[in-house]
């Protein structure tokens, strides 16, 4: 056995549900904090992150037609995928933020414990964001939390799971569809964990991750005119103000590098949701 | 009628005897308007000169006459203001509890409805609407928003914003000139419930109510500071959304200028939110309750000038009761009275600026030039004034400029579907998303169009009607944040 030839993986990007190359041909190499080869990723471009608009602004309609209870399953199943795989996405934690095996434990079973938390809340958002409203009048008033739409999400560039799984399952919880870009540098565990939204029954397109350089991206991510909200929690503050300026040409909702702790807090579900009141005559 | 292609004089309908009824003069008095001739700025508490003592004035639309001399706000005079702010906030504000700030929006909500008559004047002879509108729309809903956000100020740990929600600090508000004393509500009534101080920058060309309500606040008794209103022009708002003191800047009026203050505002700490334009679709299917319905879409585009942002500027109609809903459109845009706003008869009263008249008509003369069919009231506009006359366009396409943007004026386009999800499709089609309408009988109908369109509020069965309790807001490029109810808190507190 032990002189049998390894069969390597190639680390693609996730678009529409299929797992292409980037279609710059391009890829780069991503090593392990100790600076050790562990892959060659993918090294997306700004067609790339066209080509997952189009795919994530179709899949949204589709997402969003599901109810709430399904959603909810979809995203309770990936935890569930996570869970099985967690040996592999422990190890590739471990080899991207450089910490022991204990620590990265720990770190992927919070990020599978913050899936399942997210999973729980499709079905209930509605009810903690929305109500009904007693207007001066024969009217019968209610308002709804919607979806934004398509988000942008640039991730983490240190916490290569958990903070993944933070800034990209409350957009999708709250209905939306999304393109993520991955830590630029410790982007392996985002790539398994897209691949096991492929076994999740998520529809093609509604979470698409693009590796590569941030630099170059998170622009993209920022102009594009059918791209409804952007989360710069990847970004440092000054490039972040550079990219909201951008997102402002077309009103993007822009969620900011957060500074504080906000654990248990609901704000990421909050931003990208409209609040959206229905007003009915009420008469015999 | 003034009618071009079709003759839709000559049609099926009973000829309407309201058309021809005379109705006597029934003037509201300016005189109780009781204004001075010329205001300071109202910061810290007082009318105050401006310190570069520029002036301009602000005119009745509908005679074009002076009504008083207004004070031209410099970047000095906001600075003046937001330090004001800052203190009023540091020292007094936010010592001030929860229950102490209810009762001084009580007290304003009372003193508004006291001066009601008085507010509803001024506000008719500055900006132009019917007497009839800010009797019975822009003044009462002031003053109930401020009834409104009083009982939140001492109950906004039970909001959802957490247990202990903490104000924002100084708000920057720029207001429009829509509906300028109830603007100037939504923004200052849950800025103050959730413990913020104000700067309030209201429109250039009507900022007399804003400057009574600056008396009010006198009368109230609110601590020095708390609320300081600068008037000025577009350069007195960029001071404002510029100054390094404001923590937060709301603004109301055009996606132009949002995208503008948003770019602005990107590279600083300020938290924003952002009310601008519409071209909301108001969706008539085939069962729809016909007299309501067709008061409804004269209700959506022609109140209040068409100078509303959520006005319902684009009508789809299903085919099979299209030439029948537009026989009745262009026989009921005809009875509707144009003419002196102080009338209390009067249904559509004078444009409130000369370069509005001017947008108006440039859009207006894209839709003739793109081929769109235009009905427009034989009434008699008065001599001196910016009118113009209630206007309808058929056959017009979603390619035209009139289907696409705003006019802000009582101008409306006139769109065919034949299913209910070409009719989403259309309607969804443009880069606003403020407000639509939809009007069906069939309940399970309406809902599913609810459900698909991408608005901030739908009007189903009836049109432009709003109220504190109830959610105001955009999506996509109507912008973000929303005015009214619990989630107007939202804008005002450090969540």
């Amino acid at each position: 056995m032990s002189d049998r030839l390894e069969v390597r993986k190639t680390y693609k990007l996730l678009i529409n549900g299929a797992f292409p190359r980037s279609e710059s041909g391009r890829s780069y190499e991503v090593t392990s904090q100790k600076g050790e080869f562990l892959a060659n990723a993918a090294q997306g471009s700004r067609k790339d992150i066209r080509d997952a608009v189009v795919a994530a602004r179709a899949a949204q309609a589709k997402w969003w037609s599901l109810s709430a209870y399904n959603r909810g399953q979809v995203i309770y199943r990936l935890a569930e995928m996570a869970e099985s795989r967690s040996d592999e996405l422990v190890e590739f934690v471990k080899l991207s933020e450089g910490v022991n095996t204990e620590k990265a434990k720990a770190s992927v079973a919070k990020a599978i414990d913050r899936i399942v938390w997210y999973a729980g809340w499709t079905d209930k958002i509605s009810q903690v964001l929305g109500g009904a409203n007693p207007v001066a009048g024969p009217f019968y008033n209610f308002s709804v939390p919607k979806p934004s739409g398509v988000i942008g999400v640039i991730t983490p560039q240190d916490s290569s799971l958990e903070g993944f799984v933070e800034c990209v399952i409350a957009p999708l919880a709250a209905g939306n569809s999304v393109i993520a870009l991955a830590s630029e540098k410790r982007p392996i565990p985002a790539v398994l964990l897209g691949e096991m939204t492929e076994t999740s029954d998520f529809p093609a397109g509604v979470l698409n991750i693009i590796t590569g350089i941030t630099s170059e991206l998170a622009p993209e991510l920022a102009s594009h005119e059918d791209i409804d909200g952007i989360d710069l929690e990847g970004v440092p503050a000054s490039f972040a103000d550079e990219l909201a300026f951008s997102a402002a040409g077309s009103i993007k909702r822009v969620l900011r590098p957060s500074k504080k702790n906000q654990k248990n807090s609901i704000h990421r579900l909050r931003a990208f949701v409209e609040t959206s009141t229905v007003w009915h005559t009420i008469g015999q | 009628m003034n009618s071009v292609g079709t003759d839709m004089t000559e049609n099926n309908l009973p000829k309407s005897k309201l058309g021809s009824l005379q109705y006597d003069p029934a003037p509201e008095s300016a005189a109780i308007a009781k204004l001075k001739s010329s205001y300071g700025l109202f910061i810290n508490g007082k009318f105050t000169d401006p310190s570069k003592h520029e002036q301009f004035e602000t005119i009745n639309p509908a005679t074009e006459k002076r009504l008083a001399t207004i004070s031209q706000g410099s970047t000095s005079d906001v600075d003046k203001a937001v330090k004001a702010a800052r203190k009023a906030y540091d020292n007094v504000w936010s010592k001030t509890t929860g229950a102490e700030r209810a009762k001084y929006l009580y007290r304003i909500a009372r003193i508004i409805q006291e001066r009601s008559r008085e507010l509803a004047v001024v506000e008719t002879l500055d900006n132009g609407k019917p007497i009839r509108e800010s009797r019975d729309v822009d003044i009462p809903l002031a003053a109930a928003h401020y009834f409104y956000y009083a009982g939140w100020a001492d109950k906004l740990e039970h909001a959802g914003f957490g247990n202990a929600p903490k104000p924002i600090g100084v708000a920057g508000q720029i207001i429009p000139w829509n509906f300028p004393l109830m603007m100037a509500a939504w923004k200052l009534a849950p800025a103050l419930a959730a413990g913020n101080t104000c700067v309030l920058k209201p429109a250039e060309t009507t900022p007399l109510s804003a400057l009574l309500l600056g008396e009010i606040l006198q009368q109230a008794g609110l601590p020095d500071g708390v609320v300081n209103i600068v008037t000025g022009d577009g350069a007195t708002g960029s001071a404002l959304v510029d100054h390094p003191g404001v923590d937060k800047i709301a603004f109301t009026g055009s996606t132009g200028v949002g995208r503008l203050i948003q770019q602005r505002v990107a590279t600083s700490h300020k938290r924003l939110t952002l009310e601008l334009g519409g071209k909301g679709a108001n969706i008539v299917y085939e069962d729809a309750p016909i007299d309501e319905m067709i008061e409804g879409i004269i209700d959506g585009i022609f109140f209040n000038q068409g100078h509303v942002c959520c006005a319902g500027s684009r009508l789809l109609v299903q085919e099979s009761i299209a030439d029948d809903v537009l026989r009745r459109l262009v026989r009921r845009v005809e009875q509707l009275r144009v003419g002196d706003p102080m009338d209390k008869n009067t249904d559509i009263g004078a444009i409130n600026s000369a370069e509005q008249l001017k947008r108006i008509k440039e859009l207006v003369s894209y839709g003739e030039q793109e081929g769109a069919t235009r009905y427009t009231s034989s009434c008699e506009l008065p001599k001196k004034g910016f009118w113009f006359a209630p206007t309808v366009f058929a056959d017009v396409s979603q390619s035209h400029r009139i289907a696409r943007e705003e006019i802000f004026g009582p101008v409306l386009s006139v769109l065919t579907f034949r299913t209910p999800e070409e009719a989403i499709t259309k309607a969804n089609n443009t880069n606003y998303g403020l407000a639509c309408g939809v009007w069906s009988e069939k309940g399970s109908r309406t809902l599913w169009t609810a459900e698909r369109l991408r608005a901030g509020v739908v009007w189903a069965n009836t049109y432009n009607k709003f109220d504190p309790t109830s959610p105001f807001g955009g999506t996509r490029e109507s912008g973000f944040g929303r005015e009214g109810g619990k989630h107007g808190l939202e804008a005002y507190l450090n969540v």
